[in-house]
């Protein structure tokens, strides 16, 4: 075998490692590969940055090859290493950290920087760019404690950026120097049409404006205009251009001109060094978009491997906005250039515009806003070039005029012809996703990912990759497929208890033996979701699965970060008494609780208690547990109601007293949080809870269906009731009702906009349904016993709180 | 190299765990259905979480703070998260029920 021939590569990003996982497939052994890269990560997909900050990925979903991909490729990776120097004479180059490496072949793909603009001021704290994780780690930590950020730049970069700001609740102003957003991309009214979709979000905008200093001591205060107008800023987010960073090949003598100089085979000046990505400049242009990048790659990685290419020869390039909600493309010449003409369709009621530029008998450009579904489509004929003559009006409308009505997304889907491109950044065409789903067994748009690489990169592709999926997987698969509770099982909540009950089966470990998990013993998702299921259907004779249960209901305190608890013991509708408060000091100062805090549910908890201490203190505390770990009924909050308040219309706090009384202990599918207000003035927050109840003269409104956590909804009413025997009865008839048909960890605010309000109205109607949902809570409720009593009672469940004794050692 | 007697099966609750202190370090073990016993470092990989509070699925125990999914027989914590946590050689009499740990 042929010596391997060293390849040292500078810079890890997307071209350059792209470039590399091709070669080492086609010539595996070939080359004995190191690569320098200053971030000290892996290689990441920095186009979903922009998803991290929206929300839509985290950090870790993003790295595209993970450090054991170098590693078992052989690939030395210096991640965090910066490449100062290239002697290109001797073949060598070194890193800033003093390491060398020799090389037979160089190649450079050191990408861009972003260009910050040299404003007076730009150097302070909280002025950033957009640009890699590190950028990314700073708005998410800024968000935190600042608020206003502004972002100096309206073009793609920018209000990607923008977006994520928003999402990260900051209030965003983009800062544009043009009339027009995305002027690079759009024409003024796809651009307008765009604004008004941003500002619907919440963006503001200063168009026009130019930005003359940054202010603040420090850290920065805000932005001055040239006009004299300023803005405040807590945060800059500067996203205005990028530069190819060419720095490194300029020092060492290699042709630089905008970017790093190269032919068609990717060559530079100087003889075994090469450029690929942001970084190189081919026929005067430098490409800030990754499908072009991806094909000088596969150039480059074909000419070292020895096979035959052609070389490269340009692209024309599209682009998406990945913002969601809105859809832009645009591609080719969008700008109307002289001899060339337009067609234009716009609906302004559903937010639709569309144009195609058409010079001679070819499309050369189109912007599609709203509806970008046909954008693969005539990307696809604009690269092609072929003529179009007598197809415009189809093009422009997506059917052909008076043929046989409107044709569907999915029959244009399916009348593509194979080798149009569905994913740009990856260059995948529909006949490999075709190809994939039907010879290699590719049911989900994971599996087509992984195979194909559709859809890995932007994912603007991802609604086309299914569609297909749904046009070829029926042929091939039989059905489409469907996602089950949890990875262990293709089957839904409704489909596991249907079997539950057809088969009785009576165990977690049954279900998941007779309806074929995939996991033997599945996951913490569905093993605690079995188990309340099993609860719900057999309250009288399932023994509950403490292993099947999450931590905190396993012990029944909250677990911290550092591993130690927190306990709240119940205080029925928030009233307590002189003597309970002193017993609670007393306990907690005897067992050296660090906080005591008063919390949002009208009670107290005492946190930070060590694990081997909580048998004890439940013990002395000699109070029942308030579930504040549980998806479980957890607090009854109240108002002091008409004994004191000059409002109050019906005394609030017997009724919240009383409704905890009734329902504590309660299994539910997710947390259940109760109030009661005296009136509608509504000071226990009545409706923001899973069931409020407000008093109002001679009555009782019911409330169903609030959340004041993640997503706050407000309740929906229920019904009003007179007597408070009739309220205790709706709440338990609508536990029951919601205990018996939500998903597991499906709040009621969740679960009515799923099923409806009508529907539980129409569960809860009659009397005799209400007193029979009431008798079956009831029953679950009999069954149920004071968890901290118990365990405090019981060795043998102790046990579990306590470490082993240190060991004693028996032989060396 | 020492070998220590630390539990007794019968101390450990099938697909629970109990912990136990050598030195500086916490040990967490893990008795799996079938009574294998597996042993690892009590400390998360990502933010330090207790692994003896998790739950316990087949081989794996999931970190209570944050889900990550942990090989107990490896170490290795499994997709899309990464890193690992030490393990440590038991040694079961089924007679006794004893459990012995060498370090
Ligand atoms: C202690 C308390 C904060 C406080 O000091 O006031 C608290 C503490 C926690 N809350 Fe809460 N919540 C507390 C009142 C609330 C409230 C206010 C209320 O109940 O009136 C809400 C909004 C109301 C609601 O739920 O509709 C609230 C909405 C949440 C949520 C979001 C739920 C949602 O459906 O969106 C979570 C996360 C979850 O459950 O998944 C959460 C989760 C948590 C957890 C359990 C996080 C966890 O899983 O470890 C916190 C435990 C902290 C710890 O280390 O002990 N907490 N939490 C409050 C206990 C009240 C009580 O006496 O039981
Ligand atoms: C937020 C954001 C969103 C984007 N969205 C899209 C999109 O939707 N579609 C699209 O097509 N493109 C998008 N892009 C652009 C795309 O990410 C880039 O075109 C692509 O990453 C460029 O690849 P590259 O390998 O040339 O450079 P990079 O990925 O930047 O990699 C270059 C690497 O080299 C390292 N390096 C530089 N100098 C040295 C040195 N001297 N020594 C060692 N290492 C060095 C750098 O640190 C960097 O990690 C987006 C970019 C950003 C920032
Ligand atoms: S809001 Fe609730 S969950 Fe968040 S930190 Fe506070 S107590 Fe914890
Ligand atoms: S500490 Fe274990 S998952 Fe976060």
């Amino acid at each position: 075998m042929k010596m391997p021939k060293k390849l040292v590569m500078v810079g890890n990003g997307m071209a350059g490692v792209r470039t590399i996982e091709h070669l080492i497939k086609l010539a595996p052994g070939a080359y004995d590969i190191t690569i320098f890269g200053s971030e000290p990560h892996p290689n990441y997909n920095r186009i979903m940055l922009s998803s991290v900050l929206a929300g839509g990925a985290n950090l870790q979903d993003i790295v595209i090859n993970d450090w054991s991909w170098y590693e078992e490729n052989n690939i030395r990776l210096l991640a965090g290493h910066t490449v100062e120097k290239i002697d290109t004479k001797n073949r060598i180059v070194y890193s800033q950290k003093g390491i060398a490496a020799e090389y037979d072949v160089l190649i450079l793909a050191t990408g861009s920087n972003p260009f910050m603009l040299p404003l007076p001021g730009a150097d302070k704290e909280g002025v950033i760019a957009f640009r890699d994780i590190k950028d990314c780690e700073i708005m998410m930590e800024t968000s935190k404690k600042y608020k206003k950020a502004v972002v100096i730049g309206g073009g793609l970069l920018g209000l990607e950026a923008a977006r994520g700001l928003l999402h990260l609740g900051m209030d965003v102003s983009v800062v544009h120097i043009f009339p027009n957003l995305m002027e690079r991309q759009l024409d003024e009214a796809a651009a307008k049409m765009l604004q008004k979709e941003l500002e619907n979000q919440g963006m503001k905008f200063l168009l026009q404006k130019n930005s003359e200093s940054i202010y603040g001591r420090g850290r920065v205060k805000g932005l001055k205009f040239t006009d004299g107008s300023e803005v405040e800023a807590d945060l800059i987010v500067m996203a205005v251009g990028i530069r190819p960073n060419t720095d490194l090949a300029k020092a060492s003598g290699i042709e630089v001109n905008r970017g790093i100089v190269v032919n068609d085979f990717m060559e530079t000046s100087v003889p075994n060094v090469y450029a690929v990505g942001e970084c190189a400049e081919h026929r005067g242009i430098a490409y800030g978009l990754v499908a072009p990048l991806y094909e000088q790659g596969a150039v480059l990685a074909k000419h070292l491997a020895g096979a035959e290419t052609e070389g490269y020869a340009g692209s024309v390039t599209s682009t998406k906005l990945k913002v969601s909600g809105v859809d832009v493309f645009s591609a080719g010449r969008f700008d109307e250039p002289p001899g060339t003409r337009a067609m234009r369709y716009q609906d302004e009621l559903d937010g639709v515009y569309k144009k195609i530029v058409i010079q001679g008998d070819k499309l050369v450009g189109a912007v599609l806003f709203g509806d970008t579904s046909d954008g693969a489509g005539l990307f696809s004929l604009i690269k092609k070039g072929e003529s179009i003559k007598g197809r415009e009006k189809e093009l422009l409308l997506g059917f052909a005029p008076g043929g046989s009505g409107g044709s569907s997304a999915e029959s244009r889907l399916a009348q593509m012809a194979g080798d149009e491109i569905i994913c740009g950044c990856n260059g995948v065409s529909k006949e490999t996703i075709q190809d994939a789903i039907q010879n290699k067994n590719c049911t989900t748009v994971g599996a087509i990912k992984a195979c194909t690489k559709a859809s890995a990169s932007c994912g603007g592709c991802k609604p086309l990759v299914e569609g297909l999926l749904q046009i070829y997987a029926g042929e091939a698969a039989g059905e489409p497929v469907k996602e089950g509770i949890c990875g262990c099982t293709s089957l839904d909540r409704d489909e596991i208890v249907a079997e539950i009950k057809r088969m009785q089966l009576k165990s977690v470990k049954e279900v998941m033996h007779v309806l074929n998990w995939t996991n033997p013993e599945g996951c913490s998702k569905c093993r605690p979701s079995l188990n309340y299921y099993l609860g719900m259907l057999w309250p009288e004779e399932y023994e509950d699965e403490r292993e099947s249960r999450f931590t905190n209901e396993r012990y029944h305190a909250n677990i911290q970060k550092d591993g130690t608890y927190s306990v709240v013991p119940r205080i029925y509708g928030g009233v307590t008494s002189p003597s309970e408060l002193k017993k609670i000091a007393e306990v907690a100062e005897k067992f050296e609780v660090p906080l005591v805090k008063i919390t949002g549910g009208q009670r107290i908890d005492l946190l930070g208690v060590k694990k081997e201490d909580l048998p004890k203190m439940w013990e002395e505390l000699d109070m029942p547990s308030g579930y504040a770990y549980g998806k479980a009924l957890r607090t009854v909050k109240t108002c002091v109601g008409e004994t004191f308040c000059r409002f109050g219309t019906q005394d609030s706090i017997a009724m919240g007293i009383r409704l905890e009384k009734e329902f504590e202990r309660l299994n539910t599918p997710a947390k259940v949080k109760l109030a009661v207000s005296g009136c509608p003035r509504n000071c226990a927050e009545a409706t923001i809870k899973d069931f409020g109840v407000v008093a109002i003269d001679g009555g009782w409104e019911l409330h169903v269906g609030g959340n004041g956590g993640v997503h706050v909804r407000a309740t929906d009413l229920l019904c009003v009731v007179k007597t408070q025997e009739e309220v205790v009865e709706w709440a338990g008839a609508f536990l029951q009702y919601y205990r018996e048909n939500a998903q597991w960890n499906e709040r009621t605010s969740v679960w009515i906009e799923r099923v409806g309000l009508d529907t539980v109205k129409k569960a809860l109607e009659k009397k005799e349904d209400r007193e029979a949902l009431f008798a079956r809570i009831k029953a679950a409720l009999s069954r149920s016993v004071d968890p901290w009593k118990q365990i405090a009672r019981e060795k043998e469940l102790r046990k579990n709180f306590e470490p082993l004794t240190e060991p004693a050692s028996v032989q060396s | 190299m020492a070998k220590h007697l630390i539990a007794n099966l019968s101390d450990i609750d099938p697909k629970g765990s109990r912990t136990v202190r050598l030195g500086d370090t916490e040990i967490a073990l893990f008795r799996l259905t079938g009574d294998e016993v597996l042993a690892v470092e009590n400390h998360c990989p990502h933010k330090g979480g207790k692994l003896s509070e998790g739950m316990v699925c087949g081989s794996t125990v999931h970190c209570p703070l944050h889900d990550w999914k942990i090989d107990l027989k490896s170490g290795k914590v499994q997709e899309p998260d990464d890193g690992c946590v030490t393990t440590y050689e038991l040694e079961i009499d089924r007679v006794s029920g004893s459990i012995y740990l060498t370090v």
